[in-house]
């Protein structure tokens, strides 16, 4: 590994972590301000213009507060929760691409911490089976019976959404032939007759519409966000929790929030692709401006499923928890693999013909 | 040193310390996430040989679902007071010490008797062997009848369970 390699791969991932770390503190504002518009209200308008320093003095208010640790809590588990949900929600950006690859100073760049990972999607639903871990653990760990109710809660349904996300996938690796994301994207640059973008959303409707409910069980959002069913369980799984900790519970909900935005827009969205304008012969000879295009691209196209994320919290109500693990065994799985099914025979057909 | 070394050995002793720490904690979740810890570790290792379909199913498969479940019947069971759990296995202690040396033994002769591929011919097309690509075509041509049957061993286990855990079929 060369020296300027290094130091491209640290600038990236530094501009990762901004973006994740400011990127969620604005996703809360984004959340008062919108559930403030639903319901009729101002909102936060204190801090800042029109409250857009909101968010920092959020994040002060949650360092400076005191850090109590329940004395009859496991302690080091108690200390392991947070940091396992944080890491989770920090590590999977690494296999988003974030632009076409472009050339800077005579470096080639690619705009991936990981680029071509031949095992993209895989080890994207690797690490993101492993954040239940921070959640149960926290539940456990806090030897409360309203913590470990919500980290019960949690753990069933992520892992039985779990299911659904990773075969709703399936539909669209076949179609694509491959399970590389910076492929997957690629691949969605093109247009069919002409003019239609080719984003696997044309092609494998159900396939999305299984992976965004399973995104939302998957984050713990209304309406399935029974893990801190604030009627019944008073905080859920991180009752027990104050300060920085639970400010990092809180970043890694809204991280993940962010992460499946990006997600969505680039797994059946286009990723990047701005289609028809990046076809454009002034974007040939400036590769630089074309990355920050798609990147412009990506981040309105990732705003609208977050700003979907906070609608649909804001409307709709909770679920029962039976109700959530009927719809989750015998309507979403069956239809994932439904749809698993009628891809493969689709695609031989089209093969064989 | 070179860095692949490096992490063997860093990986390794990961794996093996965690390994460790699973039999001798007395408190039934910290044997279990040190467990989670060696899967991820042994996952690493598989990296390391350039299995990437493996490691990455490992993390899945055992990290990120069987071990979930194993944290989630301990808390449902909630067993409490954990010292009173380890009086009594003395028995079963030292038939499993004895039957983990047999293991051990066994799998040091195997290793120390392989032959190692010194060409760079053989190196080479073990480093394809381990993409996704590899692993499926030989899963659905030449192992397609072992694959088939283990389905149906799984499928068997799992009916199993639910015969055994209600009693009374309607």
């Amino acid at each position: 590994m060369e020296l300027i390699d290094v130091i491209v791969l640290v600038v990236k991932i530094l501009i990762v972590l901004h973006i994740f770390l400011i990127g969620a503190a604005y996703v809360v504002l984004l959340e008062r301000k919108v559930s403030a518009w639903i319901q009729d209200r101002v909102g936060p308008n204190r801090v800042g213009w029109r409250g857009s320093l909101q968010s920092f003095a959020d994040v002060l208010k949650l360092v400076l507060k005191e850090d109590i640790v329940p004395g009859h809590a496991n302690k080091f588990f108690h200390f392991l929760a947070p940091v396992i949900s944080i890491a989770i929600a920090i590590s999977v950006w690494a296999v988003i691409p974030f632009c076409s690859p472009f050339t800077v100073f005579g470096v080639e760049i690619q705009p991936t911490i990981a680029p071509n990972l031949n095992i993209g999607i895989l080890l994207l639903l690797a690490l993101s089976s492993l954040g239940v871990y921070g959640i149960t653990l926290a539940g456990w760990a806090s030897n409360n019976k309203y913590s470990l109710l919500g980290g019960l809660r949690s753990s069933a349904q992520m892992i039985s959404y779990e299911l659904s996300m990773g075969l709703s996938l399936i539909g669209m690796m076949l179609v694509m032939g491959s399970v590389n994301i910076t492929t997957i994207v690629a691949q969605q640059g093109g247009y069919w007759f002409g003019w239609l973008p080719k984003w696997n959303i044309f092609v494998q409707p159900v396939g999305f519409l299984i992976f965004l409910v399973a995104a939302f069980a998957e984050t713990n959002r209304a309406p399935f966000d029974l893990a801190e069913a604030e009627p019944e369980l008073v905080g859920g799984f991180h009752t027990e929790y104050t300060g920085l900790k639970f400010g990092l519970f809180f970043l890694a909900e809204y991280g993940n929030v962010i992460l499946m935005s990006a997600l969505m827009t680039t797994l059946f969205f286009g990723g990047y692709h701005l289609p028809w304008v990046e076809d454009l012969p002034f974007f040939k000879d400036h590769t630089g401006l074309l990355a920050l295009a798609q990147f412009g691209a990506l981040f309105v196209k990732a705003l609208f499923w977050i700003f979907f994320f906070v609608w649909v919290r804001w409307s709709i109500p909770r679920f029962r928890y039976d109700q959530l693990m009927n719809l989750g065994w015998r309507v979403m799985f069956p239809l994932a693999l439904l749809n698993t099914v009628i891809t493969a025979i689709v695609l031989a057909a089209m093969k064989s013909s | 040193m070179n860095i692949e070394l490096v992490l063997f050995l860093v990986l390794g002793l990961l794996a093996v310390v965690s390994a460790l720490m699973v039999v001798s904690r007395k408190s039934p979740i910290a044997a279990t996430m040190f467990l989670v810890m060696h899967f991820m570790a042994l996952g690493g290792l598989y990296l390391l040989l350039h299995a990437q379909f493996m490691a990455v199913v490992q993390v899945l498969v055992y990290a990120g679902a069987i071990m979930v479940l194993v944290v989630f019947v301990i808390m449902l069971l909630n067993l409490g007071d954990e010292q009173s759990l380890s009086e009594k296995v003395t028995k079963r202690e030292t038939s499993g010490i004895a039957l983990s040396m047999l293991l051990g033994g066994a799998l040091i002769f195997a290793v120390t008797r392989a032959v190692r591929p010194h060409t760079s011919d053989a190196a080479a097309a073990a480093l394809n062997n381990g993409t996704i690509e590899a692993v499926g075509k030989a899963l659905f041509t030449t192992y397609v009848f072992p694959f088939e049957m283990i389905s149906l061993v799984l499928l068997a286990a799992a009916v199993g369970a639910v015969v055994l855990t209600k009693r009374h079929l309607v």
